[in-house]
């Protein structure tokens, strides 16, 4: 089942620490606000991905299967 | 009963037409239940409020979920500052409204109608208030009234959701959507007031009216709203509000979350939302603004940029910040005269906004001004600094 990251933009405060752990797909903006790679997540990043999950400060952070809404 | 209009019957400056009048013109509430929903559906009928969303689908997926307890939300926050087709049917024609909503209840299993109208549309609250005190008992005791912030995201199906419950219309995450959890926790159809009066038509008709509101708005004669058919292009409609005042420009589509277009392709555009989105355009709620040619494009798109980013909830960075950016960057030129960095600038943050927002406000604002950077791109790339005497 593939997956994808899905930010709750309402929830997000910008701490960065998304883009700091997972790099490959996920940059920030000039307000530090993240920007995340459109399409699943490769599986070889899965493992990263969990990590940033739940690392995130504010848990905003989720994946989602790719078939779900938002 | 076929071609039946949403402002047919008495004259406008009569106020309110009654539901004695009413059902004499129309008849009785039709029967609806479930099979209303193919009824729709096959119709073709989308959202009028802004979002052209197809009305049977929305109807189809809260039916699925409703088992008899969803809430049908009216909406009829009218945020768009310069529409007012929904507060002249709200205050001209209630019962359509009305009938459009006990039409979706009793569709979709709902044992609620919240109305939804907006705090400031003073004689639409008093007219659809008074409306509800004529309908029968068993319909009155579904409803309740509740008072819209004038706010632009306020009429945001989650806001006005948001609002219903915990009394703040700012707009929540999603997932849930209104529809999976609503108001009480409810699933909940949020339809505009337009779109349920198309309801009300359809019901006895089974046919879709075939015209629609729309708000004619700056450089013409008789600003205001005017229902037209279909086949209606924008020039047709600028001739019934009277002509325009002078030369124009541009026309903007669809309000502020609408786009530009240059007024030599826009006039024989039809006024439908079909044949729109077959060039990439919305209706959207239905205003068509018109911009005299003598007016700086680059100035008006940056006041509405700033009226945009103003009306953030907030909420989210690249919304607050990013709109506010823009926004900014709009201003320098439009004060100051172009600068290249501010363009660049602009075309990078209006490439990284949409689809980062909890709502689609950053959407609809990047939208309108990738349109306003297409359309007036020579504008942009020479605009003379404002705040300089001219030699």
């Amino acid at each position: 089942m593939k997956q994808r990251l899905a930010v709750d933009r309402i929830r997000c405060d910008g701490h960065g620490m998304c883009a700091e752990l997972l790099p490959e797909l996920i940059r920030l903006d000039d307000w530090g606000y993240p920007i995340i790679a459109s399409g699943p997540i490769p599986d070889h990043l899965l493992p990263l991905a969990k990590r940033a999950v739940d690392q995130c400060p504010v848990l905003a952070l989720a994946l989602r299967r790719v078939s779900e809404a938002a | 009963m076929t071609n039946l209009r949403l402002l047919d019957g008495r004259a406008l400056e009569l106020g309110a037409e009654g539901f004695a009048e009413h059902v004499r013109r129309l008849g009785p509430l039709p029967d609806a239940g479930p099979s209303l929903i193919d009824v729709v559906a096959a119709s073709g009928l989308t959202g009028r409020g802004g979002a052209d969303f197809p009305v049977g689908y929305k109807w189809r997926s809260i039916a699925a979920v409703s088992g008899g307890s969803a809430v049908v939300l009216v909406n009829g926050a009218e945020g768009e500052p310069r529409s007012l087709k929904d507060r002249l049917l709200m205050t001209a024609r209630p019962h359509l409204i009305l009938d459009g909503a006990f039409l979706a209840a009793s569709a979709v299993g709902a044992k609620q109608v919240v109305l939804y109208i907006g705090e400031e549309h003073h004689s639409a609250r008093q007219s659809m208030k008074r409306a509800l005190a004529e309908r029968p008992e068993h319909e009155r005791r579904l409803v309740r009234i509740v008072a819209a912030p004038a706010r632009y995201v306020a009429g945001t199906s989650s806001a006005a959701v948001h609002l219903v419950n915990a009394g703040v219309a700012t707009p929540t995450s999603n997932p849930p959507t209104p529809h999976e959890r609503g108001v009480d926790g409810a699933p909940t159809l949020v339809q505009n007031v337009e779109t349920l009066a198309h309801v009300a038509l359809l019901a006895r008709t089974r046919q879709l009216p075939g015209t629609l509101l729309v708000t004619m708005a700056g450089g013409v004669q008789r600003p205001g709203v005017l229902e037209v058919e279909r086949e209606t292009t924008i020039g047709e409609a600028v001739a019934m509000a009277g002509g325009a005042t002078e030369p124009s420009q541009a026309v903007l589509i669809g309000g502020y979350f609408g786009s530009w277009i240059e007024i030599s392709k826009a006039l024989t555009l039809f006024i439908d939302p079909q044949a729109l989105r077959a060039y990439g355009l919305s209706l959207g709620c239905g205003v068509i603004g018109m911009l005299p040619a003598s007016r700086c494009a680059v100035c008006e798109v940056a006041g509405i940029m700033r009226y945009l980013a103003g009306e953030s909830s907030a909420q989210c960075g690249p919304c607050f910040f990013g709109l506010r950016a823009l926004a900014d960057a709009c201003s320098r030129i439009s004060e100051q005269g172009t600068n290249s960095s501010d363009l660049l600038r602009m075309r990078r943050w209006a490439a990284e906004a949409p689809g980062r927002g909890g709502c689609h406000h950053p959407d609809g604002a990047v939208m309108f001004l990738q349109s306003a950077l297409q359309t007036f791109g020579d504008e942009f790339a020479q605009h003379p600094p404002h705040l300089r005497r001219s030699a």
